[in-house]
């Protein structure tokens, strides 16, 4: 009747559990794979190519000569050009959806906002197309070869960005929320009545997060790639290097944040006090080059800044694994910390 | 086994202000069921947490086979079972997965298909524990407490909120595991269960022993200190209501 013991390996048993319930629960997986794809297809198209301001909308004043000065312009084959009376032609350079302002007269007057780069440009390039056609020649033969260069664009920033977000939360909840859970129910304590290890519960945890960072990296990259082009330059090997490294950190925070939690509500304010600074400084959204020199230094030792400067430093710029080993190296202290220090808080009873 | 399953004297657990168990002091015979008996807030749950060496006490003795916490940890919880009172199983997992879980920490014991059979849950097996009614959640706890072939079974209040039917089917497995010559030491509220099932009981109130011995013994001794005031049989619930007082405690 008794069954031989290697059939029931605790440290297996448990994470196969552990998989059992992350899968199980509709709303894990919302947050895991519905949510960081809604965020990546709305801001990917939110921020897409085309609908930065365009250099090209020139409006020429409707006034005596606008005719001849809007046909030189239309000669330059990328100058799209509007004839407006000038009270709505000022709104739209106001409102931004006219790069510059060409009044005919003598001279021709360019208005325009020199803050403004796509203004800039569109001075230049309005500019040029009236000298040439009155006749001027360029003494040099130019040619102009257009690419558009993957990687640059705001959704190849923002998939690494989203990477790293969904490996922190993959890690705060899924290991913070989920002890303080079967530390509610008592299942904690149940669980420490019987010879259980205390080290292959916590191992348990671990080892199930990183055996879901394929699924919470995958699907999301799979999505980029067929939605916008966002491909890997660096190697895979390096981008799953990275993420490991990552979600062991974030495993790390995720059991100090659960070590004295006893309430949910505790958990919640810790597991918000770990994430929603993280989202803002760490560069997920936007560069954390927006930030003041002096606060650079900080920023850069946040675990998440390492994990997602990591990320797009394999994703777009195609760095090896050495050459990350400077925020590996961030992760791996943020790592050895907080498990030091969960361990020694953790409240097991 | 020589000596008691259990013993524990001189058991103080005291926190910041308030003293949960003041000198209580038990001994459980091994191969009998012992019943912890008294009101909330009694200690009863405070002492069973000690005794399964959930918690540190503050003062006193305690005694697993003979065995003290600490060094000897592993060992007792090899040999000991425990249901604890509330526990909550994960709602998403299935009878058969938890019980697995639980037999996977035990060194020995029971397939877990066995251990489902034993507490009448294996059309249940499939089941997530969230569909599962109190009786059967109790029944999945106590195959939890019997993963290992435990010597010892400890179940805090095995059967509170559960409707008759559920009470008396915990209360034969109970036996049953009695019968197979496991030492069981439970608590309860219900004085007929504790008559039933018990072959001794601890009446605790404020974190001491006030009574101790045969459910028979005490309705005895009852019947020859008090007046009794109907002619039915006194029971073990007078006694109870006897020792403890009649009013309302304010947990």
């Amino acid at each position: 009747m008794n069954e031989p013991p290697v059939r029931y390996n605790a440290l297996i048993q448990m994470i196969l559990c552990r998989w059992r319930e992350s899968l199980r629960q509709p709303e894990g997986i919302f947050w895991t794979f519905v949510f960081p794809a809604l965020l990546a297809v709305a801001l990917g198209v939110a921020f897409r190519g085309n609908a930065r301001p365009d250099p090209s909308a020139v409006v020429v004043v409707q006034d005596a000569g606008a005719e001849a000065v809007a046909a030189s312009l239309a000669r330059d084959g990328g100058l799209k050009v509007d004839r407006l009376p000038r009270g709505e032609a000022d709104r739209r350079l106001r409102a931004g959806k006219a790069a510059i302002l060409v009044i005919p007269g003598d001279p021709v007057t360019f208005r325009f906002d020199p803050d403004r780069p796509e203004s800039v440009l569109a001075r230049h390039a309005a500019d040029g197309a009236l000298q040439r056609a009155a006749g001027r020649r360029d003494p040099v033969a130019v040619a102009f070869q257009p690419v558009t260069e993957q990687g640059s664009r705001y959704i190849d920033f923002l998939v690494p960005g989203l990477l790293g977000m969904n490996l922190m939360g993959g890690g705060v909840w899924g290991i913070g929320w989920v002890i303080v859970e079967m530390r509610i129910r008592k299942l904690l304590k149940l669980q420490l009545t019987t010879p259980m290890r205390r080290r292959d519960f916590l191992l348990s945890h671990i080892l199930a997060r990183l055996a879901f960072v394929p699924i919470e990296t995958v699907p999301l990259l799979l999505l980029a790639r067929g939605l916008f082009g966002v491909s890997t330059a660096g190697s895979y090997a390096a981008l799953a290097a990275v993420s490991l490294a990552g979600a062991f950190a974030f495993a790390g925070i995720g059991t100090l944040v659960a070590s004295r939690a006893q309430s949910s509500n505790v958990v919640m304010g810790l597991i918000n006090l770990v994430t929603l600074p993280s989202f803002v400084l760490s560069g997920v959204f936007f560069s954390t080059s927006r930030f003041p020199d002096f606060v650079q230094p900080l920023l850069r030792v946040l675990p998440l800044t390492a994990l997602v400067d990591a990320l797009r430093g394999v994703m777009t710029d195609g760095a090896s694994v050495a050459a990350v080993s400077p925020q590996l190296l961030v992760l791996g202290v943020w790592s050895l910390l907080s498990f030091l220090l969960a361990l020694k808080l953790f409240r097991w009873s | 086994m020589t000596g008691p399953a259990v013993d524990v004297s001189g058991l103080v657990k005291r926190y910041r202000q308030v003293t949960a168990v003041d000198g209580l002091d038990l001994s459980v015979q091994a191969g009998e069921c012992f019943g912890l008996l008294g009101p909330n807030g009694a200690g009863k749950t405070t002492t069973i947490e000690v005794i399964v060496g959930l918690l540190e006490p503050t003062a006193g003795a305690v005694r697993v086979f003979g065995r003290t916490w600490g060094r000897d940890g592993r060992d007792i919880r090899s040999r000991m079972g425990v249901a604890l009172q509330e526990a909550r199983f994960p709602e998403r997992l299935t009878v058969r997965e938890v019980v697995t879980q639980f037999r996977s920490f035990y060194p020995k014991g029971p397939s877990p298909e066995a251990l489902i059979g034993q507490v009448g849950l294996s059309e249940k097996s499939a089941e997530w524990t969230v569909r599962l009614s109190g009786g059967q959640r109790q029944r999945l706890a106590l195959a939890c407490a019997l993963a290992g072939d435990p010597e010892l079974l400890v179940l805090d209040e095995p059967t509170t909120g559960l409707d008759p039917q559920a009470r008396l089917m915990i209360g034969e497995l109970v036996l049953a595991n009695r019968d197979r010559g496991r030492t069981i030491l439970l608590s309860t509220h219900y004085m007929e269960e504790a008559e039933r099932l018990c072959d001794r009981v601890a009446v605790v109130d404020r974190g001491k022993v006030i009574a101790l011995g045969a459910p028979s013994a005490l309705i005895g001794a009852l019947g020859r200190e008090s007046v009794v005031e109907t002619i039915r049989r006194a029971t073990l619930e007078d006694v109870y209501v006897s020792l403890t007082g009649r009013r309302l405690r304010d947990e």
